[in-house]
């Protein structure tokens, strides 16, 4: 190899300069990526910490799924922040950490609703309505005395020691009825208070026992059927008997006094009679299409719901429509230069947005009253126009209102749009010999409505459930009192499926959560077809 | 670089403040449920803003004298029965909660709460309130204050407490004021402020057992005493007395104005009253019917939880410091209802609005608590409002609205 020692030592240079280089670069990086790689670690590890604990209380609770779930999670989160590739990934994961918890999860936990019986009277577990139940049947015996009752500890079992109101002691347990005793200890009232072998429990013994004490039942003798001593505070006993007898091995409840046997039906979460009459609570159980069944094949509910939901699209539409004519006017008449003080104005219009829009629901409730109300009062000099309480009149006053509601919303819209239009493209058609009305039409609507239709779509989804403005203002009213259902005339579906599934103390969540299902299907099918429309629209453009 | 950097800083931001979110939920909502194991023997209560300052005091006396500590959780009361039948299932609600009566056959349907045992402290209430407490023949609360409506009276207006119902209208009319009575109906009517009216002619909604209790098996509304307050309704709606133009806040501040002498109100409305500066007295309601004339009476109190652990303290709590005079007492003094511990409401009658009201809710009928009362009130309002608006025949209409509500309940 023929080789120069010069062209060595340079090339030995070279390589030591570009090494001393790539050196410096490595350890600008690394000062510079150690405060960062500091502050990641310092908040990482305090993220950790948190899951930490949460994994120690679940590991404790032995609750699984969630311990499952938070550990994969962050696993997940540690790995993507740690690692040096992925970029996106460091920007989205926490978007969609949010994104499953407070989207996913509640839309997927209401649909899975929609196939359960959960509401009033099946609340919570098998277990819990079992409990609740032999609770609830303890009954006191009419009129039977209360007892003086002194709770006693034996090799960790408890007794009771009962002073009768005739002043005789006598001492029992679960296992072993009432007996006399007679070298109780008493006090100076005559109340046992200890007896020899036995500890006696004070009040904060008692209370750090309660939960064992509140349950024991100490029968009054051999024979059941003469009830049981029982405590609710560890002073005094009364006489109870039980009504109903859980057997867990054939899933029956039995009614004592009556001898009425109810067995559990798992399709539909309670405990059965042979006559079809069930115990109060059940249990929640997954039902399968009930609610759906239940929706459409209920005739109360049937019979209003193709009016109700036609009145729902000319009420969603009509609204869209009025609000959007009315603010797109205000806005071309306010967008014109030549108008004066046009910004007090535009403050003025802007107002009804500024009012929380149940509040002015209701003020135009009052305003509305036919007899005492501003409008037929003041404004129409004392006629009585049942403004609310005409199906037709109600209607329109509904939309009325919802007009006040939302043409400021319109109004913003369409000046921000009118805004960005160049003032060039109306200069040009006037030069071409185009008259105002021409522009208004041909040039600066469709343009307006390329930004403005996906504004009008989001408004219509939102005035199909337009909750708050239907029970506030008529609360569905008027309803037709002959028609024997529960639903009027300016009811939409949203306020429908309230009365329906929320009628007076009761809830059927189920069924609340299947309608829901049923107007997000329609709300999404108008939607799909409009944003169809809109695209044509951008083409056109 | 910069640029990356900053992002870089921002996304591990962002994802912190994620993450402490997430791992918060789930990390706050287990801690809550680990630390009420860990001291079981605390009593947890829900209360309202304004019991909460009176119940500090009695949590403190149970403490020192039981060793138990209390812990008082405000809620807001409206929110209270919804909350409550959520949370209790899942383990996490309270061992004692306020409450109104007329939630209780909700809270058994749904198995959230627990029999109380008065013992022989019930014999101390008014009788009204231990049998609204009741459910099913079971006590399950302790009550603390009973509230019901009366015939508030303008002294300036009305000298003398009307007898009757046509005594009041003459006196009425006699005023010379707008109206010759108030009472608020609305677009959908007002049953609970009409029902003493109702009872004066012998219907009440359902029918009771021996020991008071109601039975919905038994639905008295379409009786003809029903039909007769069908027809007196539709009377007074053609006179004009009765209007359902006059909202709840149209007829009180009518009141307030003087024009009229009657108002059919509860004690809420006093306040206000006297504050504009009305004399008011408050008299029995007058019956229309002949028979004795019945509000509605709602009780307050506390229920414990069918999931509580500590069901002597609670009980404990209960029966012996909240069932006390001074408790009973202090919840009148901030709450303005009669107290339902007869002692404390004797105590408190030396004000004679409170003994008004009290006098009058001696001798009214708790609000139905069972369930079926929910299926009544969508029918028994628009169907009264019908009939005072006069359209159509008010019998047939009562009787449609009776076979209606039997339907419903079935």
């Amino acid at each position: 190899m023929m080789t120069t020692p010069g062209t060595e030592r340079d090339r030995a240079q070279i390589v030591a300069a570009k090494k001393s280089r790539q050196a410096g670069r490595i350890a600008e990086a690394a000062s510079a990526g150690i405060k960062v790689l500091l502050v990641k670690v310092l908040l990482l590890g305090i993220v950790d910490a948190i899951s930490v604990y949460a994994l120690f209380v679940l590991f404790i609770k032995q609750d699984w799924l969630v311990f499952s779930l938070v550990l994969l999670v962050t696993i997940v989160v540690n790995g993507i922040y740690f690692r040096a590739k992925g970029l996106p990934a460091k920007y989205l994961t926490p978007g969609l950490i949010f994104l499953i918890i407070f989207q996913i999860f509640v839309i997927g936990y209401s649909g899975y609703i929609a196939f359960t019986n959960y509401g009033t009277g099946h609340n919570s577990t098998k277990e819990d309505a079992v409990n609740s139940l032999i609770l609830s049947s303890q009954e006191r015996v009419p009129d039977s005395p209360s007892y003086a009752v002194t709770v006693l500890e034996q090799a960790g079992a408890y007794s009771f020691l009962v002073t009768d109101p005739d002043g005789e002691i006598s001492v029992g347990s679960p296992d072993a009825p009432l007996e006399r005793v007679s070298d109780a200890e008493t006090d100076a009232s005559g109340q046992a208070i200890a007896l020899p072998g036995y500890t006696t429990l004070n009040f904060s013994d008692i209370v750090n026992n309660q939960e064992a004490i509140a349950a024991l039942a100490v029968p009054v003798s051999d024979d059941p059927n003469d009830g049981s001593l029982r405590t609710p505070d560890g002073s005094a006993a009364y006489l109870y008997l039980s009504d109903l007898v859980y057997d867990e091995a054939a899933g029956t409840m039995t009614d004592a006094s009556t001898g009425v046997v109810y067995t559990e039906d798992p399709s539909q979460g309670s405990f059965i009679a042979e006559d079809g009459a069930d115990l109060q609570p059940g249990w929640k159980v997954e039902v399968g299409l009930a609610n759906f069944a239940k929706a459409f094949g209920t005739d109360s509910i049937r019979g209003p719901l193709i009016s109700v939901t036609l009145w729902t699209f000319a009420f969603a539409f009509l609204s869209v429509a009025t609000t959007f004519a009315l603010g797109l006017f205000l806005a071309i008449v306010f967008n014109d230069l030549r108008m004066r003080g046009r910004n007090v104005y535009r403050v003025v219009m802007i107002l009804p947005y500024a009012f929380p829009a149940f509040l002015s629901a209701l003020v135009w409730a009052g305003m509305l009253n036919p007899q005492f109300g501003f409008i037929n009062q003041v404004l129409i000099g004392g006629a009585e126009i049942p403004w609310l309480t005409n199906e037709w009149l109600a209607k329109f006053s509904i939309i009325f209102v919802n007009l006040w509601l939302g043409f400021p919303y319109m109004f913003l819209v369409c000046t921000g749009a009118l805004q960005s239009i160049p003032d060039e493209l109306q200069e040009a058609a006037t030069v071409d010999g185009a008259k105002p009305w021409q522009v208004f039409r041909l040039i600066k609507l469709p343009l307006l409505l390329v930004s403005v239709s996906p504004l009008l779509i989001a408004s219509f989804a939102f005035n199909f459930n337009n909750f708050n403005l239907i029970y506030m203002l008529t609360n569905g009213g008027p309803r037709d009192v002959t028609a024997g259902v529960n639903v009027g005339a300016t009811d939409i579906l949203i306020s429908m499926v309230y009365k329906v599934a929320f009628v007076g103390a009761n809830r059927d969540y189920g069924l609340a959560s299947a309608f829901s299902i049923l107007i997000f299907v329609l709300v999404a099918l108008v939607s799909i077809i409009s944003f169809k429309q809109t695209k044509a629209l951008e083409e056109l453009n | 670089m910069m640029v990356k950097k900053n992002g870089l800083l921002a996304a591990g931001a962002i994802a912190v403040a994620a993450s402490l979110a997430l791992a918060g939920c789930s990390a706050g909502s287990n801690s809550g449920d680990a630390s009420s194991e860990a001291d079981s023997s605390a009593l947890t209560v829900w209360v309202d803003a304004d019991r909460a300052a009176v119940l500090k005091d009695a949590a403190a006396a149970f403490t020192k004298e039981s060793g138990v500590e209390v812990k008082l959780v405000q809620k807001d009361f409206a929110k209270i029965q919804e909350e409550f039948i959520a949370q209790v299932p899942t383990g996490k609600g309270p061992d004692i909660t306020v409450a109104a009566h007329d939630w209780l056959g909700n809270f058994v349907s749904n198995g959230v709460v627990q029999p109380v045992e008065l013992g022989d402290t019930a014999a101390d209430y008014q009788q009204v309130a231990v049998t609204a407490m009741s459910y099913e023949g079971t006590t399950y609360g302790v009550p603390y204050s009973i509230e019901n409506i009366a015939l508030l009276r303008n002294t300036a207006l009305a000298p003398t407490a009307p007898a009757t119902f046509d005594e009041m209208t003459a006196a009425g009319v006699a005023a010379g004021t707008e109206f010759p009575y108030l009472v608020q109906v609305g677009p959908e009517a007002d049953p609970y402020h009409l029902y003493p009216f109702q009872t004066s002619f012998g219907a009440p909604v359902f029918g009771t057992n021996a020991d008071g209790s109601y039975n919905p098996e038994d639905l008295t509304v379409g009786n003809a005493g029903g039909e007769a307050f069908a027809t007196w309704l539709a009377a007074e709606g053609a006179a004009g007395r009765m209007s359902v133009n006059l909202t709840g806040d149209i007829a009180k501040e009518k009141f307030y104005a003087g024009a009229s002498p009657f108002l059919l109100t509860g004690p809420w409305n006093v306040p206000d009253a006297q504050a504009a500066g009305i004399d008011v007295s408050v008299d029995a309601v007058p019956s229309a019917g002949g028979q004795a004339a019945q509000p509605f009476v709602g009780v307050a109190g506390f229920m414990v939880s069918a999931k509580t652990k500590n069901a002597i303290a609670a009980n404990e709590f209960l029966v012996n410091y909240i069932g006390s005079e001074d408790v009973q007492t202090a919840l009148y003094e901030v709450g303005g209802r009669p107290p339902a511990l007869t002692a404390a409401f004797e105590a408190a009658s030396s004000d004679p609005i409170t003994a008004g009201f009290g006098a009058v809710g001696a001798t009214a009928v708790p609000m139905p608590n069972i369930p079926q009362m929910g299926k009544v009130w969508q029918f028994w309002g628009v169907t009264e409002a019908a009939i005072i608006s006069n359209q159509g025949d008010p019998v047939q209409l009562w009787q449609k609205m009776t076979a209606d509500i039997a339907a419903a309940i079935e």
